[in-house]
């Protein structure tokens, strides 16, 4: 979340509510819950570390609100995390682990533990689906969102059954 | 038994053996699979399991070695060849992966083929088809030639002539398969589309996400039913689904 603040205070300066809006703009019903406080809390974060500055701007009938801009420390920092590749997506090892685990515990049963894996991953990927078809097709960035993670989760899926191939011919 | 109406699909010890060179293939190995009146049910599993060989038995085009097919609990036993393919265009539409439409007819003559084969009259015919291929975004590409379209457009001219004749089952064998992204995204959100107006749908995919479309996944794996879930869409009993996958952290 850091980040993508200081990348929308790049445009130009903006309050809470504002870049709260804008994240909800870029990336539609594909972001579930734009927390307005945790951006807050975010936001009094980046300037504690100097990365941005509040101004508080009075307002005539309500109290006064904070308008932040982006430091020049701020922007190096965003220059910093554009020129950094990320990080390979996490791989799922905690199912992995009971997999591995589970013969030897007599406590679960592999396929029975693909079965149970497979089934959440279907209905997540359903909802994505319906998330997708729900979404503006216009917003592109949301609708790319959306395909990337029914994206993972296929390969989850194909990994899925490629354990299942391997473990039933053991059976 | 008697109140609710039979199934539109009932299939009961499904056995089909390939014998080719080599040892023989068991593509299905005693299958069980009952599908409802509006169901939409997807088939997934790694190539080879032999799901296709299911959709191909379910549909008539090849012949199970044991178990039988009731369809709307018709007994299909002592169908001929024949019979089979006049079900095939009233009762049962299917789509291939290949799309299989004949290259040498435009895209209405594809489409309105079947119904006039099936004794509708032309003017009835033209009729569905203007109306299958406006909704399926094909207006104004009846004239030209399947060769001329993109795979994605094949595929849409596919199913509008699966479903000229308003089957009550469609069949889909991978439709998505030869397609990018983007065009499996088409099949099944026009899938889904169907389905909602009630079309019973059997789809057999290897993709995930097309699977996802349906609202009953059977897992097929070495020729058997390994897994047969209803997908109820709420991202499983916890909340994590769905925001966990998309959520920024901070």
């Amino acid at each position: 979340m850091r980040l993508p603040l200081l990348a929308l205070l790049a445009r130009g300066p903006a309050h809470g509510y504002e870049l709260k809006q804008g994240l909800e703009q870029l990336l539609g019903s594909a972001y579930p819950q734009p927390n307005v406080g945790q951006i807050y809390v975010t936001l009094g974060r980046l300037e504690k570390q100097g990365l941005i500055e509040g101004e508080d701007v009075e307002q005539s009938s309500r109290p006064n609100k904070k308008v932040y801009h982006l430091t020049d420390t701020g922007r190096e920092a965003l220059r910093a995390w554009f020129e950094e590749p990320e990080d390979e997506p996490r791989v799922r090892d905690e199912f992995f682990m009971k997999l591995a685990l589970a013969p030897q515990t007599g406590l679960a049963e592999q396929i029975a533990l693909i079965n149970k894996q497979r089934r959440q991953y279907l209905n997540t990927m359903r909802d994505l689906s319906k998330l997708a078809a729900a979404e503006d097709r216009d917003n592109r960035i949301a609708q790319l969102l959306i395909e990337g993670a029914m994206l993972h989760l296929q390969a989850d899926l194909d990994w899925l059954e490629r354990c299942q191939e391997e473990l039933e011919e053991l059976e | 038994m008697s109140d609710s109406p039979a199934p539109v699909l009932h299939a009961e010890g499904l056995v089909k053996t390939h014998y080719g060179e080599g040892a023989p293939a068991h593509a299905v190995r005693g299958v069980d699979l009952c599908v409802r009146q509006g169901e939409f049910v997807a088939v997934t599993g790694p190539s080879g399991a032999g799901k296709s060989t299911l959709l191909h038995l379910l549909g008539g085009l090849q012949r199970p070695d044991g178990g039988s097919i009731r369809l709307d609990g018709e007994r299909t036993e002592a169908w001929s060849e024949a019979r089979w393919a006049v079900e095939r265009r009233k009762r049962i539409g299917i789509v291939f992966q290949f799309f299989n439409l004949v290259s040498n007819l435009s895209v209405a003559d594809n489409v309105e083929l079947p119904a006039l084969l099936a004794g509708v009259a032309p003017k009835q015919a033209r009729a569905e088809r203007e109306q299958l291929l406006g909704e399926l975004g094909l207006g104004g590409k009846e004239r030209s030639m399947p060769g001329e379209l993109s795979g994605g457009e094949q595929q849409r001219v596919a199913l509008a002539r699966a479903l000229v004749n308003h089957p009550p089952l469609l069949l889909a064998d991978e439709p998505a398969g030869s397609l990018d992204s983007k065009g499996t995204r088409e099949v099944m959100r026009l899938l889904s589309r169907f389905h909602q107006r009630g079309q019973t749908i059997v789809l057999v995919t290897h993709d995930a996400r097309l699977a996802s479309a349906a609202d009953r996944v059977i897992c097929f794996f070495d020729g058997r039913i390994a897994d047969d879930a209803e997908l109820d869409g709420t991202g499983a009993s916890r909340r994590s689904g769905i925001s966990g996958v998309l959520e920024l952290r901070d």
